[in-house]
């Protein structure tokens, strides 16, 4: 049996109090796909990071190909055929393909003759591993996809026989995603190591020969993939059991509190993205509203919140039109009750250099219980964000830190805990789970659970199928701007699935 | 119509001598925010440059030395906005500004303790002084029709930093897209963590883009005071550091814009001598304060996006920190 491709041996690494990998050992075999799970913060990236030299481990050893090595800096790590795709990629925005494939590998003082041969090299590598790329293109004009393997591309360029791949899919579209694992396939085929971090479960069963799973800095085990179940690595993940499905009763759907008559909505570009779209929801009820992305989720639900002028339709709130088609204010909306956990919570749902407890009460903090006179009330606002950091258990728990300094699912957390628990009468939710570990999905799932049985109405928005069916009570299907069909919670993924391509009830009856 | 007072000899040729502290300077800005380090400094750094090419050129006695000095001045102060924004990762805006107080201070306290003359350094005379430099058959040939004196009036006939100014606008264009330095640089400015995981060190890299960014200010400082003036007075760059950054973003950054903006902006200075107390057609007389304005209105109207985009280096005033 040839030596292992990498060997990790007591590796510890700290950054000032927080421990951020301990005593960690991993041993990844030749030609074979490395899958390193766990959930945001458990220590990934930073153990990856140190095998890249991007940083110093505080201790322990590192062999590569059997032989101890020192890697101080990338470039050390590049020399011995370690090559890696970050997270965020590394590239520079308006140079060319080729530019950025050579940068750091030119191969001399002076580029001109250096471009033509790392033309052609790049050429035969793109043959190679069928990771066609046009190499003159600038890469701020190319999609995320081949940004990506721009950056593959980048690693074989100088040679690299083992690959690290960190959270590769979290940018890509399902589609570009399983071209990506085809093309790991392909260069496992070839011969090369991979190590793919990721804290997806269905991405280390689908592709990796073996598993590691870290959690809290540690290694807690390593399994080979086939041996293993999504269960059991969710459980080695969180250091509990944990429940893939939420558990819930029966709907007791009451009167309509959120009503969508006729509503169309436009974007910048005056493209049509919601056509025509009436539906209604009780208390105590959840409609999910599955789709594809970008078939007019977003808008609809930034026209009910008040964020985009609708061209027309009505929208009632407990009876009561909203002006959905002139100046809907999002901070009157909140008044009336209607609470709103955006899609995108770096963009629009936290401020992410205002400290926790702030964040907590965004959009409320006009309310008299935050308030002293004309001031805010800062004793009142940390005891009520350090109530909410007890009840949704976000950590750290610390209402003084930025919200830069949490990680998503903690992020999402605090913008849940903010919208919840104003007692809203109409919960409009998009994209609860987003880049969200898999223990706080459970506790946001719960949640949601609990706000329907506590008798709000639930809309929730979400491109999961499997979250929308296991939350839902109905679910309206979204297609082109419009409803394509509603059904029920029993509907089958295939069943749905029919109609997030479009095909419809009146289509199906035709054939 | 008057066409001399527009594009007469006298005006192309002042054009030219006003252009060139404004490129020199310019072309060493264009190296520091190529690498991501702004820099308003730019101003401090020339007239530090001046004060003391002019300061060593009469004590020395010779023009050379004291273009040394004005270069090693301030490849000096471009050392210390270098360690304020790229070791200490400070504001680099505060930085350049601290720089430029220190410069105008500065000079003005030390010309008065060595020279005791309010400030200004004594006037230089003979070798002190840049000459200008006639080049080759100028007389011979300024006989001929249109060229001759074209030759004769404007290419020849100038200070040697004139040349070496304008030989840096295709040096500049050569090092940035045709060596590895260049492509570095450029890519330093525009995503460090790119060029830091590709095993480049971002801090030696921008501290070299610093440093040429000094020596082309002390270029452009000893111009203003060894060669186009005979020695330093107080506050004698006027604002050219200011005009050169204006013609940076208006030039977007690349070298041979760079040296039509300066052109340009020259240009209107000049006319605005030439075109001084005489009336325009239709307008009028145009005050001289407005030509001097024209530089400034320029690149607001550039930068409200009416001529095309002016898009910075993206990493550019922003110091590279690993993450965490």
């Amino acid at each position: 049996m040839p030596a292992p491709a990498i060997e990790l041996t007591g590796i510890n690494k700290s950054f000032g109090p927080v421990q951020a990998n301990r005593d960690i050992n991993l041993t990844v075999e030749q030609g074979t796909i490395h899958g390193i799970i766990g959930e945001n913060g458990a220590g990934k990236s930073t153990l990856m990071s140190i095998l890249y030299g991007f940083y110093q481990a505080d201790s322990g050893s590192i062999s590569v190909g059997g032989k101890p090595v020192t890697i101080h800096t990338p470039n050390d790590a590049i020399a011995i055929g370690i090559g890696m795709v970050h997270q965020h990629f590394m590239l520079v925005q308006n140079f060319t393909v080729l530019e950025n494939v050579m940068l750091g590998a030119e191969g001399g003082q002076l580029l001109t003759g250096s471009i033509a041969d790392a033309r052609a090299e790049l050429h035969k590598l793109e043959e190679a591993y069928a990771l066609e790329v046009d190499t003159e293109a600038v890469i701020e004009e190319l999609p995320v996809g081949l940004q990506q393997r721009v950056e593959i591309l980048k690693a074989l360029y100088r040679g690299a026989e083992i690959l690290i791949l960190d959270e590769p899919t979290g940018v890509l579209t399902p589609a570009e995603a399983d071209h990506l694992f085809r093309v790991l396939a392909q260069l496992k085929e070839q011969g090369k190591t991979i190590v793919l971090i990721t804290h997806k479960l269905r991405e280390i069963m689908a592709i990796t020969d073996n598993v590691s799973v870290m959690r809290q800095g540690t290694m807690v085990a390593t399994r080979k993939t086939s041996e293993t179940s999504v269960e059991e690595l969710a459980e080695l993940m969180v250091g509990r059991h944990v429940l893939l499905r939420v558990e819930k009763g029966p709907a007791h759907p009451g009167d309509v509190k959120l009503a969508v008559e006729n509503l169309t909505v436009r974007d910048r570009r005056g493209v049509t993205m919601v056509n025509n779209v009436s539906f209604e929801v009780r208390a105590g009820e959840i409609v999910g509203i599955a789709g594809v992305a970008g078939n007019g989720q977003s808008e609809l639900i930034e026209a009910i919140a008040g964020m985009r002028q609708a061209v027309s339709g009505r929208v009632l709130l407990d009876g009561l039109p909203i002006h959905v088609t002139g100046s809907a204010d999002p901070a009157e909306l909140r008044r009336r009750g209607l609470a709103h956990v955006p899609e995108d919570r770096h963009y629009t749902g936290l401020v992410l250099p205002f400290e926790e407890a702030e964040n907590s009460i965004l959009g409320y903090h006009g309310q008299a219980k935050y308030l002293k006179g004309p001031f805010l009330d800062i004793d009142a606002i940390r005891k009520d964000a350090a109530a909410k950091i007890e009840a949704y258990d976000i950590r750290p728990p610390n209402c003084r830190l930025k919200s830069a300094n949490f990680s998503g699912g903690n992020q999402q957390k605090i913008v849940l805990a903010r919208e919840m628990e104003q007692d809203p009468t109409v919960l409009v939710v998009a994209q609860p789970t987003r880049g969200v570990d898999v223990g706080a999905i459970e506790f946001i799932h719960k949640r949601i659970i609990e706000m329907r049985d506590a008798g709000k109405a639930v809309l929730l928005v979400s491109v999961e199928l499997d979250e929308i069916r296991s939350l839902s009570d109905r679910i309206l299907v979204m297609f082109a701007g419009q409803v394509a069909g509603e059904r029920g919670p029993d509907a089958t993924e295939g069943e749905l699935g029919l109609l997030m391509a479009g095909i419809t009830d009146g289509q199906e009856a035709a054939e | 119509m008057d066409w001399h007072l527009y594009l007469g000899l006298n005006v192309l040729d002042s054009t030219i001598r006003i252009s060139v502290p404004l490129l020199l300077a310019c072309l060493a800005g264009l190296y520091s925010e190529r690498s991501g380090v702004f820099d308003i400094g730019l101003e401090g750094k020339m007239l530090a440059g001046a004060f003391a090419g002019a300061a060593a050129a009469s004590s020395f006695g010779s023009a050379w030395i004291g273009l040394f000095f004005a270069i090693l001045v301030s490849v000096g102060f471009a050392l210390v906005h270098g360690f304020a924004s790229i070791t200490a990762r400070g504001n680099q805006i505060v930085s350049g500004v601290a720089i430029n107080f220190i410069a105008a201070g500065g000079a003005v306290i030390l010309g008065q303790a060595w020279f005791k003359q309010g400030g200004r350094t004594p006037s230089l005379v003979g070798d002190e002084r840049f000459s200008v430099v006639t080049l080759p058959f100028a007389d011979s040939l300024g006989g001929v029709p249109l060229l001759g004196p074209v030759y004769r009036e404007l290419v020849s006939g100038h200070y040697i930093l004139v040349y070496f100014a304008f030989l840096m606008v295709p040096v500049t264009w050569w090092v940035l897209f045709r060596t590895r330095f260049g492509l570095r640089l450029r890519a330093v400015g525009e995503n460090p963590a790119a060029v830091d995981t590709a095993g480049i060190s971002v801090t030696f890299l921008r501290y070299r883009a610093v440093m040429i960014t000094g020596i082309l200010c002390g270029f452009s400082g000893a111009y203003l005071s060894v060669a186009q003036n005979a020695g330093f007075v107080k506050d004698m760059t006027a604002g050219k550091g200011f005009i050169a950054l204006a013609a940076l973003i208006f030039a977007k950054w690349r070298p041979v814009n760079a040296m039509f903006a300066c052109l340009l902006f020259g240009y209107l200075e000049a006319l605005g001598i030439s075109l001084q107390g005489k009336p325009l057609p239709v307008i009028g007389t145009v005050p001289v304060q407005f030509m001097q304005a024209l530089p400034y209105i320029l690149t607001v109207i550039l930068l409200a996006g009416f001529i095309g985009k002016a898009i910075p280096p993206r990493a550019g005033g922003v110091p590279y920190v690993k993450e965490r």
